[in-house]
């Protein structure tokens, strides 16, 4: 259907502030690329000038390989989700789905069709009489991606569309967008500053900060080897454990000066950083074969049913260990954490992964 | 609270009655004054029961038999009136609503310039401008028209200002979604802005039909002929210093006739925009 380029994208507003310095994506056709990051990192904005609601400083983006940059909103052929779902208040589900359609003169039959096809595939055909006042809020969701859909447009644009939703409702939503995207094959650009929601929905993850694009790759990809600190730390739930080092006479050492005991880290490492679940919690004190054993004192536990997290204190810094099912462990009890060399990840003094 | 206990209700209940009473009561002494004939009406004191004297009394009024206003019937008076009033009220809320459309939702040079300027039209009461208006009007040749009645008065800052209000409450959401939906500015303005204002509409069209009906200044500067007076105008006229000179009861005929519009717009209007916020909550 359509391809999505974006060649260093840059967006300075007029107060002279600078919200996208220089972004490029690339997103193939019937992919679902989620652009995440925290609130103010420019994934917003930069969906907003796909979307031609905003208007590009420099750089080009290209729909289906037509630079559209000076092309409205309109006839850029492509639909938007928004975050409040904007549904006309004053018009029926049906007139909100059919307005996109009539305003470009499409023949009433050919809507009727399409709108009652889409409610069908929605579950929304029993109340396409209702205003959206008179709906759930996981219905007005839904009204706002059927008006998407109906149009079939080049491209799906969402814009933070389940932040509204409680958190069950939101869960179920997420696969529902996620089958009917696969389902209908339409470029998709999705912005969101929930990391679960982007690692479970993305073709292809965008991670942003501070206007500028941080990683792009796959999501477990992007998982198993964060470019930078902020991806490492903004990726996973609990982050990423990250502890500064210091070099002394003979190698590395943490804050407090203990030498990192086991395999040799890369030279130049100012940071090392380890994922809760990829330690192993040692609870007798014995030595275990591995690459980093740190010992550390409980602070607090969680148990959250299937899991536990073991929130501690180290020489280095506060770490966090998951583990499986429930811990044998409380505050106070001193336990070495043991992780394997092939899971740690190192990063230099500008916060850059190294190999 | 109120109405917990039928003590209170009374009261409450006997309070709200006398207020009726007292406001209620000069409009039914000018209607029982209008059922009678002018003797019994210039000797005191008046009864408090309405008389035999109604239908001679408004066909006659209505027939134009009231000699200070050149026999003009309250019927064409009703009629300038009207076309007055509505002409005010609707012109009043197309040139403000699509003033403050154009304030809110673009941007153009000198915009806020624009705005200030109508905004300072407020300080400016209708009495300052009102020889210059009044030349102008001359000069068009719009004496004794009904455009020269309306025109002057349809400016209004206050509408503008209103509307603005409203139009910023609108979530900026919702004017991206038109946008992606193929509507230009005059299909948003139709299909979007102006049945999200209706309830704003109506009730301001009341205010504003209200202030059209009582004008008196204005039309009374504006027309010389008998037949183009409003019916404001008109009962000042009938109104001699002589009391033997004014046909008191035709006096009160007009002005039971001239509270009829506005009492219809209030009562029907208001249904009209209770509905339209029961039903268009956003």
């Amino acid at each position: 259907m359509a391809t999505v380029d974006l060649k260093d994208v840059r967006k300075v507003y007029s107060g002279g502030v600078e919200a996208v310095k220089g972004v490029s994506i690339a997103i193939p056709d019937k992919a679902l690329c989620v652009l995440v990051g925290p609130s103010g990192c420019g994934k917003s904005t930069l969906l907003r000038m796909i979307a031609g609601l905003e208007t590009i400083t420099s750089g080009t983006c290209a729909i289906d390989g037509n630079v559209v940059n000076e092309v409205g909103p309109t006839e850029r052929d492509i639909a938007m989700v928004f975050q409040n779902y904007a549904l006309y208040p004053h018009m029926k589900v049906y007139d909100n789905m059919a307005y996109g359609l009539r305003n470009r003169g499409t023949p009433k039959a050919e809507i009727e069709r399409r709108v009652r096809e889409v409610a069908e595939t929605l579950e929304l055909a029993h109340l396409l009489d209702r205003r959206p006042r008179q709906l759930s809020g996981g219905q007005r969701q839904r009204v706002a991606m059927g008006r998407a859909i109906v149009r079939k447009p080049k491209v799906f644009l969402f814009d933070e569309p389940l932040s509204n939703l409680d958190a069950k409702l939101r869960g179920q939503m997420r696969v529902e967008i996620r089958n009917l995207q696969s389902k209908l094959g339409v470029t998709s650009v999705y912005v969101t500053h929930d990391q679960l929601e982007a690692m479970t929905l993305a073709d292809m993850l965008v991670v942003m900060n501070a206007g500028m694009v941080e990683q792009i790759g796959q999501p477990l990809d992007v998982y198993e080897r964060p470019a930078s600190i902020f991806v490492a730390s903004f990726i996973g739930a609990p982050p990423m454990n990250l502890l500064p080092l210091s070099e002394t006479g003979s190698g590395l050492a943490l804050a407090d000066g203990s030498a990192i005991a086991g395999s040799l880290p890369a030279s130049k490492a100012v940071t090392l950083g380890f994922r809760p679940e990829d330690v192993n919690v040692n609870y007798d004190g014995r030595a275990l074969p591995g690459a980093l054993t740190l010992p550390v004192t409980v602070d607090a536990v969680e148990p959250v049913g299937a899991e536990s997290f073991l929130h501690c204190a180290s020489g280095g810094g506060r770490v966090v260990a998951r583990v499986a099912g429930r811990a044998a462990a409380k505050p106070g009890d001193k336990i070495d954490l043991v992780a394997q060399a092939g899971k740690l990840h190192w990063f230099d003094g500008a916060g850059r992964r190294l190999e | 609270m109120i109405g917990t206990s039928p003590a209170r209700t009374f009261i409450a209940h006997a309070v709200l009655v006398l207020g009726i009473v007292i406001v209620a009561f000069p409009i039914y002494y000018t209607f029982v004054a209008s059922t009678h004939t002018l003797q019994t009406i210039l000797r005191p004191p008046l009864p408090l029961w309405p008389g035999g004297e109604f239908w001679t009394n408004y066909s006659e009024a209505l027939s134009g038999g009231v000699r200070r206003i050149g026999g003009v019937g309250v019927g064409t008076l009703l009629f300038n009136t009207t076309v007055m009033a509505l002409g005010i009220a609707i012109g009043k809320i197309i040139i403000s609503i699509l003033s403050a459309y154009a304030i809110v939702f673009f941007r153009f040079p000198l915009r806020m310039t624009f705005f200030w300027l109508i905004f300072i039209t407020l300080m400016l009461p209708v009495e300052v401008r009102i020889l210059p208006t009044y030349k102008v009007m001359v000069q068009f040749g719009l004496i004794d028209t009904y455009a020269g009645l309306i025109l002057p008065l349809i400016a209004s800052a206050t509408a503008t200002l209103l509307f603005r209000q409203f139009f910023m409450t609108i979530p900026g959401e919702l004017v991206e979604a038109a946008r992606v939906d193929g509507a230009g500015p005059w299909r948003f303005f139709f299909d979007i802005l102006l049945p999200l204002s209706r309830t704003n509409i109506a009730a301001l069209f009341v205010i504003l039909f209200i202030y059209g009906w009582t004008q008196y200044l204005w039309p009374l500067l504006i027309t010389n002929s008998n037949d183009m007076n409003t019916i404001v105008i008109a009962l000042r006229k009938m109104i001699s210093f002589a009391d033997a000179d004014t046909q008191w009861q035709l006096v009160m005929v007009t002005a039971m006739l001239a509270i009829v519009p506005p009492i219809l717009v209030v009562v029907l209007m208001q249904r009209w925009f209770v509905r339209g916020l029961v039903d268009s909550e956003k």
